[in-house]
């Protein structure tokens, strides 16, 4: 293969980075800017030294391009464990807060590297690649525009480096999951707009008549990143060469901006893509259709219509009108239904196959997952009903149920879907090891419950603690002491994380083995036979 | 485009026209005969590979 364009135009790239390092007008910028000079310096003397002059073997337009498919794969379990040890490490500084090494490792700065890193590094990754891989399985198609695809998978690794440095060395819009300043924004934009032409330009040219659901949920979800990223940071930069910039908006429109963002990033990035993922992977994976087609139409719909407006429920009791608190509040509960028929939609593709949960451990992470995403969207709406609201706002209940979502359904599909997809990537005959696939699931799912369980109890203990008075309507507790009292459950959290943690390094060390061909000498699961009854 | 002319807009005709385009889409989702196309729809996946 031959790069000169590409080398050509990361060397222009680095000199403009090289450029801002040197004209930057605050210290974080220029720091920025020198990791932006050595990351596409560093991609270019690779593409350098692996160009060849051979005549190029010519590409097959039938075949489905599975690279940066195989890329994408590996990158969401790297950065997946990455993430989750960011998070164990943050959990150990609420816990310790000796822990915290200043300046660049203090819980401030290395929070959003863990929200950012499990959700748009590790999520991020398994969405785009999961998406290649259904968007050309089901419209059976090759990927459009030839090498785009690697610009996004590049591009968006990018991002991610860069996102990720930048909030260590402290530049951040302070805008919860949109932490990246301005530059890293314009960037990320870019590359979005490179991702929804290659998936809409794959769907344009498919050879089936019918777009498969799976692709509705993944282009929605494409679609409406694009549009909630440009809105929540529309922004001006004090300066060209500088880090630091300020909203468009002000005050309680520029917090309904941030929530209206914030919650359907969980809604469309965190909720519909992954159910393109439950809508593909599930049926393949148990070999039967989805249970009822026309249901999931109408989960599509009616998430599309209801998940936009429930951002409000972020802000009840805050300064903003209460119309639109109210507002939230009823779009919050009205998404019970999609939400549950979505979950039994998934569950009851097994039905006539339920053996499987007990001989197929991915099929049982799969399971696992849409009864957490069950579970989630049920615990959702009820934390948006004003009055749960003033005890569970601002409180660890929150952060549990973040993350019997995150971890739960997120997590455990997107495992479930990695596991379907690197024997078939990589032509292996199966998995180096499903005892191991059994040993992940019960360590993440056992992570989860401590995780989750502790956080409910932590929780409300913190909301009752905060709003106690005594009968001369003095509060009984100072923040401090809701603080301390805390601590126990910190450190169960932590080792809860630690236990999904230790589950995400199984799967590490299981996809690397598959990946590079071998095979772990195991008992094999029983395969459940029906023992036929003789009529009577 | 002043506040209060966007806001009557969004909770007449605006709310009007998704409220029908929403009922639309699930009627033609659950139209007669719908069921044979979402039946050959699901098997999509289950073709290839």
């Amino acid at each position: 293969m031959k790069f000169g364009t590409e080398i050509v135009l990361l060397g222009l790239f680095a000199f403009a980075a090289l450029v801002a390092a040197g004209f930057g007008v605050d210290e974080p910028f220029r720091q920025h800017m020198w990791v932006l000079f050595f990351a596409v310096a560093g991609f270019a003397v690779i593409l350098l030294r692996n160009s060849d002059f051979k005549p190029a073997a010519p590409i097959d337009p039938d075949a489905y391009m599975d690279g940066p498919i195989r890329y994408g794969a590996i990158a969401t379990v790297f950065w997946g464990v990455v993430g989750m040890l960011v998070g164990v490490i943050i959990a150990l500084q609420l816990a310790y807060p000796h822990l915290n090494i200043q300046p660049w490792f203090n819980f401030g700065r290395l929070r959003p590297v863990h929200t950012s890193g499990v959700v748009f590094a590790f999520g991020g990754n398994a969405l785009i690649c999961t998406s290649l891989y259904v968007v050309q399985r089901t419209c059976r198609a090759r990927l459009f525009g030839g090498n785009l695809a690697w610009f996004v998978f590049w591009g968006y690794q990018l991002f991610i480096v860069m996102a990720a440095t930048g909030y260590l060395l402290g530049i951040t819009e302070s805008r919860e999951y949109a932490e990246p300043e301005w530059y890293v924004d314009i960037w990320l934009t870019i590359v979005w707009v490179a991702y929804l032409l290659l998936f809409l330009g794959t769907i344009l040219k498919r050879k089936e008549p019918h777009i498969y659901v799976a692709n509705w949920f993944y282009l929605s979800f494409i679609v409406t990143i694009a549009m909630l990223h440009v809105v929540n940071n529309l922004s001006m930069p004090a300066s060209f060469l500088g880090s630091k910039s300020y909203s468009a908006f002000s005050g309680v429109q520029d917090a309904l901006t941030q929530w209206w963002y914030g919650h359907n990033a969980v809604g469309f990035f965190l909720t519909a893509g992954f159910l393109g993922m439950m809508y593909y992977f599930v049926p393949k994976q148990v070999n039967r259709p989805v249970y009822s087609y026309r249901l999931s139409i109408i989960h599509f719909w009616a998430l599309i219509f209801l998940y936009i407006w429930a951002g409000p429920h972020h802000l009840h009791y805050t300064a903003l009108p209460d119309w639109a608190q109210t507002l939230g509040m009823v779009f919050s509960v009205m998404l019970w239904m999609p939400s549950w028929g979505g979950m039994i939609n998934g569950l009851m593709t097994l039905s006539g196959a339920w053996d499987k949960i007990r001989t197929d451990p991915i099929v049982r992470m799969m399971v696992a997952a849409i009864a957490f995403y069950g579970m989630s969207t049920f615990e959702g709406p009820m934390m948006s009903i004003k009055t749960v609201n003033s005890l569970s706002h601002y409180t660890d209940w929150t952060i549990g149920h973040v993350h019997s979502g995150a971890l739960g359904w997120v997590g455990l599909i997107t495992f479930g879907a990695i596991y379907y997809m690197v024997p078939k990537l990589w032509n292996r005959e199966r998995l180096y090891s499903l005892r191991l696939v059994t040993w992940h699931f019960w360590l993440a799912t056992l992570g989860i419950v401590v995780y989750a369980a502790v956080m409910w109890v932590s929780g409300i203990m913190q909301g009752l603690m905060w709003r106690e008075y005594d009968e001369q309507g003095f509060l009984v507790y100072s923040f401090a002491e809701t603080v301390a009292a805390m601590h126990p459950y910190y450190v169960m959290r932590a080792a809860g994380g630690a236990m999904y943690l230790a589950g995400m390094l199984v799967m590490a060390w299981n996809v690397t083995m598959t990946i590079r061909g071998y095979q772990r000498k195991e008992q094999p699961f029983p395969v459940s036979v029906p023992t036929l009854q003789p009529a009577e | 485009m002043e506040y209060n002319l966007m806001r009557e807009f969004a909770d007449s005709w605006g709310l009007l026209a998704m409220a029908l385009f929403f009922a639309g889409c699930i009627a033609f989702a659950l139209r007669p005969g719908g069921k044979a196309h979402a039946d050959r729809a699901a098997q999509i996946p289950l073709k290839d590979d």
